[in-house]
């Protein structure tokens, strides 16, 4: 989450005073991502030392009393970052990736087993996003994309896990497959 | 006690060699007023599961029980009576009878039921205007879009005083936004009285349920357990770390 980003969004909208962009920025993300002062007034020191955004009064210190308002650097700044997709080219080191990777290689543990574990408490957790969605009447609709954001990421872990059962049941009936080719392995660690 | 109740049910198709063991000891039992939903891979056995259960398929063991009355003690007549009035069913690819509008479709399983035709369509209309769907209710199903005819497919199955709503996919190939609306809909029944199953692949549907069972192989291998209030999560969640 780029709060620096956020607020630069919100000014593009008009001057404002740090409370107010804090207010709003609770209010654009659904109140998901609480924020506290302190970090809304280090975040436009930094803003205005990069001049991206300025203030009425140079000098004074970052407070209530002080509005903000984004420069012609600050509104190419917010063109270009929502333009600019975010690097995701690395694969994460996902915990439950490696988890289901070790797995396979510790004798007397089913790995189906394992898969199931996290299968369950995933459907759980999305569960209870999904009774959020179920009240609609007190649904705003920041709140249903962030909702949605969520329910789709974990949606993506279990068809994953989905997918590696498949996979294994699979392999287990199989002839052992060769070992990946070089030319994979190597692409695989130029990532890295 | 459980409206639905699956004892120890097993089904197989063919002997010896090439028999295949669809479902294995399942038992299965469903409230009113919930919605179970079970997961599982392709060919998993969910929707042998789901045609016993509305007893399209008979078991080749075990037993079905629907409101106290067990399955295997209903002559066949009975059974085409329950199916008629109690269960209503949702099925993948809608099965809406092409040559009906969406009104007739609905009213239909009234109709057969000996319920006059004006009175028949008169239920029909009312429950296609709550799914929002009065304005297409003169329209043919290949004139509706496919969240339509879901709709249409779903007035169909709760229509009358039907008390088991069971459902195969029944977002089918919708959109996201579309296979939610279908979900509310199967909810919103569970929530008038009706005992629910809708078995399905799709975390994201299973997810609506009060209950997901897993099924693998022909066997239930496990279930969610129910989840805290929805009120914990929001307050549980991080504050974000600060970026710099």
């Amino acid at each position: 989450m780029s709060v620096r980003h956020a607020l630069l969004a919100l000014l593009s909208g008009g001057p404002k005073y740090g409370l107010q962009l804090r207010q709003e920025f609770e209010e654009q993300t659904g109140d998901v991502w609480p924020l506290n002062v302190g970090q809304v007034y280090t975040t436009l020191q930094r803003l205005e030392r990069d001049e991206l955004i300025e203030s009425d009064d140079r000098g004074a210190q970052a407070g209530p009393q002080k509005a903000f308002h984004i420069t012609d650097a600050g509104r190419d700044e917010l063109d270009r970052w929502l333009h600019t997709p975010p690097d995701m080219t690395e694969p994460p080191r996902d915990a439950l990736v490696i988890k289901v990777l070790t797995a396979l290689g510790v004798p007397g543990v089913s790995v189906h087993d394992v898969i199931q574990v996290h299968r369950r408490y995933l459907i759980e957790l999305m569960q209870q996003w999904t009774r959020l969605k179920e009240d609609e009447a007190e649904f705003d609709l920041a709140f249903a994309l962030v909702v949605d954001a969520e329910l789709f990421r974990l949606d993506s872990v279990v068809r994953w896990l989905d997918t590696a059962d498949g996979r294994l049941k699979r392999a287990a009936l199989e002839v052992p497959p060769a070992a990946p080719g070089p030319r994979l392995r190597r692409r695989l660690v130029a990532r890295r | 006690m459980s409206y639905l109740e699956l004892r120890h049910v097993a089904k197989s198709y063919g002997t010896g060699a090439t028999g295949v063991r669809a479902l294995e000891d399942v038992s299965l039992a469903v409230e009113r007023s919930s919605l179970v939903a079970v997961m599982g891979p392709s060919g998993s056995g969910k929707s042998t599961l789901l045609a016993i259960a509305g007893s399209l398929e008979a078991p080749t063991s075990g037993e079905v029980v629907i409101d106290g009355a067990p399955l295997s003690s209903m002559s066949q007549r009975d059974k085409a009576r329950l199916r008629r009035r109690t269960v209503g069913y949702v099925f993948q690819d809608f099965n809406l009878l092409a040559g009906l509008t969406a009104r007739e479709n609905v009213s239909l399983p009234l109709e057969l039921d000996g319920v006059p035709a004006r009175r028949a369509q008169h239920v029909a209309i009312a429950l296609l205007e709550e799914l929002g769907l009065a304005a297409r209710a003169a329209h043919f199903p290949d004139e509706l879009s496919g969240g339509e005819r879901q709709r249409a497919a779903i007035a169909r199955a709760v229509i009358g005083e039907r008390s088991l709503l069971l459902a195969d996919e029944p977002s089918g190939a919708l959109d996201s936004v579309n296979g939610e609306a279908v979900m509310r809909m199967v909810l919103a029944a569970c929530r008038r009285g009706v005992a629910a199953v809708v078995v399905t692949h799709d975390a994201k549907l299973a997810s609506w349920a009060d209950r997901v069972v897993f099924i693998q192989d022909g066997r239930i291998v496990d279930q969610t357990v129910p989840p805290p209030t929805a009120e914990s999560l929001v307050a549980d969640l991080p504050a974000p770390a600060p970026r710099r």
